[in-house]
């Protein structure tokens, strides 16, 4: 035990607000989210091998997890320069912009789907420039990549922002000092800084962007085998009172998740004592 | 070389050359333009492209009126539901110390990990027709799914860490001292609370709130699927801008979603003029932290 907690008696509550806070937990999270285990049980092996590998499920799979890799991809980069742009430099607006890119949080799903339906469809603002240059973005698999940028936005440029906040220009100083050139000094000083929360920017991103639903099936169009993504599926399921099927693709897309971010944080563990080393040599 | 030439030279050698700064500035200025300006400006023009009395109608359509009012209600269950928890949850979490705590914290975050399909789905798959207790709930007529409570349900799993996470790390590192402090001196356990622990913890409550709201009355994916759609009973304002999408009404589509999109814009501002003083809150425990 930590020495902050000498007279563990003293505060009150703990046995009150422990117990609330796990039946609480309990009754809203984890019995409800069993059950979807326990429903995919009740299928035989071959049901549910059959139903979480038919060809347009697996279509579904590539499509969700393809599109929410590379919108979390291209997001790191730009959110890296946004993040950069913020902490670093002044310019008109400043405040407004760094406030302004929070709105995927804050906006319904839905408003941003039939959005940025309309913007990239033939006709829209955006969709009439790239029509003649032979690019559809609405009811194709780039448009759920549009979709998934937009949501999954804020998640690198918010995780990145405090660190660079917070690294100290003295070290810069020194570098430069010792005769290193601008780039020299991004690539190894800062980069390896600001790793580690640009993974985890990146998790986050790819996290929410998988489960994304709202946004994606607006622009999509949700063609078989084509632009359906998995959570679409589930619902479709869902709809058709098949509620085995439903389950067992949700613990499919549980599972793949779960690796993905566990393979993710090992990466990040390995990232930090990375940096850790480069800072301390 | 004398002092002040090094200074300068080494400022110099800090930040890059004029034409590599306005093309970062460039860069991140468009992009934020073309995923975040220039929908924003999108939605206010589809909703008003009809004009005005378009844009009144729809929002005055009695199916409309329902729906906001019912995604207000579960905004107002939610919200108190996941801050009592998220100050019980950080409570326990941040002023003791016991077995299984990084497990716990876990698990607080985990709604976030699950698609809000999913979310909807495990709701149908306990209390729907077909689902483990629906049989009984048929039995004694009481509906959760396709009804009122399932979307209060859902809406509550999909906001449930928002609270609890913004104040687990703002208590932990505000220690335990002012509490034991009070309690010393002869002070109830709820006095305590109220008077040390509640003021120490306002704005960062109060951001979780701010945060926990705009997730709670935005919310689609679980809804919609507990929902049933039945307009005027179990349609949100988000579920309503489906619907009239679908119908290509989009005029009155994009006049309910710009009332979502400005809702939203209230929040943000609600948000960054709390963010500064919910960070001096933290800071300033972290330094009385680091200074005993």
């Amino acid at each position: 035990m930590t020495p902050r907690f000498r007279h563990p008696s003293v505060l009150p509550g703990f046995g009150l607000t422990l117990g609330f806070t796990i039946g609480y937990l309990s009754l809203i999270v984890l019995i409800p989210l069993t059950m979807a285990f326990l429903r995919a049980l009740d299928l035989s092996w071959d049901q549910f091998w059959q139903a979480v590998t038919a060809p347009r499920v697996l279509a579904s799979y590539r499509l969700t997890f393809g599109a929410a890799f590379l919108a979390a991809a291209f997001n790191t980069v730009f959110g890296l320069i946004v993040a950069w742009v913020l902490v670093r430099y002044r310019f008109p607006g400043q405040r407004l912009v760094d406030a302004l890119v929070d709105l995927p949080f804050a906006l319904p799903t839905a408003v941003a789907g039939i959005t940025l339906a309309t913007l990239y469809s033939g006709n829209g603002w955006i969709g009439q420039y790239l029509k003649p240059l032979g690019i559809k973005v609405a009811f194709t698999p780039l448009g759920v990549i549009v979709a998934l940028v937009f949501i999954s936005l804020p998640f690198v440029v918010r995780t990145v922002q405090p660190v660079l906040e917070d690294l100290e220009a003295e070290v810069e100083e020194a570098a430069a000092s010792l005769g290193a050139s601008r780039w020299q000094i991004f690539r190894r000083v800062i980069f390896p800084a600001v790793r580690p929360a640009l993974l985890t920017g990146f998790t986050l991103a790819f996290a929410r962007a998988i489960g994304e639903y709202g946004s994606v099936i607006f622009i999509a169009g949700n063609l078989p085998m084509v632009s359906e993504i998995t959570p679409l599926l589930i619902v479709g399921k869902l709809e058709q009172y098949d509620y085995g099927g439903a389950a067992a693709l949700s613990v499919v897309m549980l599972i793949i998740s779960f690796i993905l971010l566990l393979l993710i944080n090992l990466l990040q563990r390995w990232s930090r004592t990375q940096s850790g080393g480069e800072v301390a040599s | 070389m004398s002092g002040s030439a090094h200074q300068a030279s080494v400022s110099a050698t800090t930040t890059e050359p004029r034409f590599v700064r306005v093309a970062l500035v460039t860069v991140a200025l468009s992009f934020l333009t073309l995923f975040l300006f220039v929908p924003l400006a999108a939605v206010f023009y589809e909703a008003l492209r009809k004009g005005i009395g378009v844009y009144l109608a729809a929002i005055a359509d009695p199916y409309a009126l329902a729906a906001i009012r019912l995604t207000l209600l579960s905004v107002a269950i939610a919200v108190p539901l996941n801050m009592v928890f998220g100050i019980a949850a950080a409570w326990a979490i941040a002023k003791f110390e016991f077995l299984g705590k990084s497990v716990l914290i876990t698990l607080i975050d985990l709604p976030f990990a699950v698609s809000p399909v999913i979310a909807g789905m495990i709701y149908v798959l306990l209390f729907g027709a077909q689902g483990w207790l629906g049989p009984w709930l048929g039995a004694h007529d009481i509906k959760i799914i396709f009804a009122v409570p399932g979307i209060v349900l859902a809406t509550v799993f999909v906001t449930v860490p928002f609270i609890a996470r913004e104040l687990i790390p703002l208590m932990q590192a505000q220690g335990t001292d002012e509490e034991e402090a009070a309690l010393v001196l002869g002070a109830s356990g709820w006095l305590t609370f109220w008077r040390i622990t509640l003021p120490n913890i306002q704005w960062g409550l109060l951001y979780g709130v701010v945060l926990c709201t705009a997730r709670a009355m935005g919310e689609f994916g679980a809804v919609s699927v507990v929902s049933g759609h039945i307009r005027g009973l179990t349609n949100t304002l988000p579920l309503h801008v489906e619907i009239l999408y679908n119908e290509y009404q989009f005029a009155a589509a994009f006049a309910c979603a710009s009332l979502l999109t400005l809702l939203a814009l209230v929040m943000l501002a609600f948000k960054a003029l709390i963010e500064r003083r919910a960070l001096r809150q933290r800071h300033s425990a972290l330094a009385m932290e680091t200074s005993s």
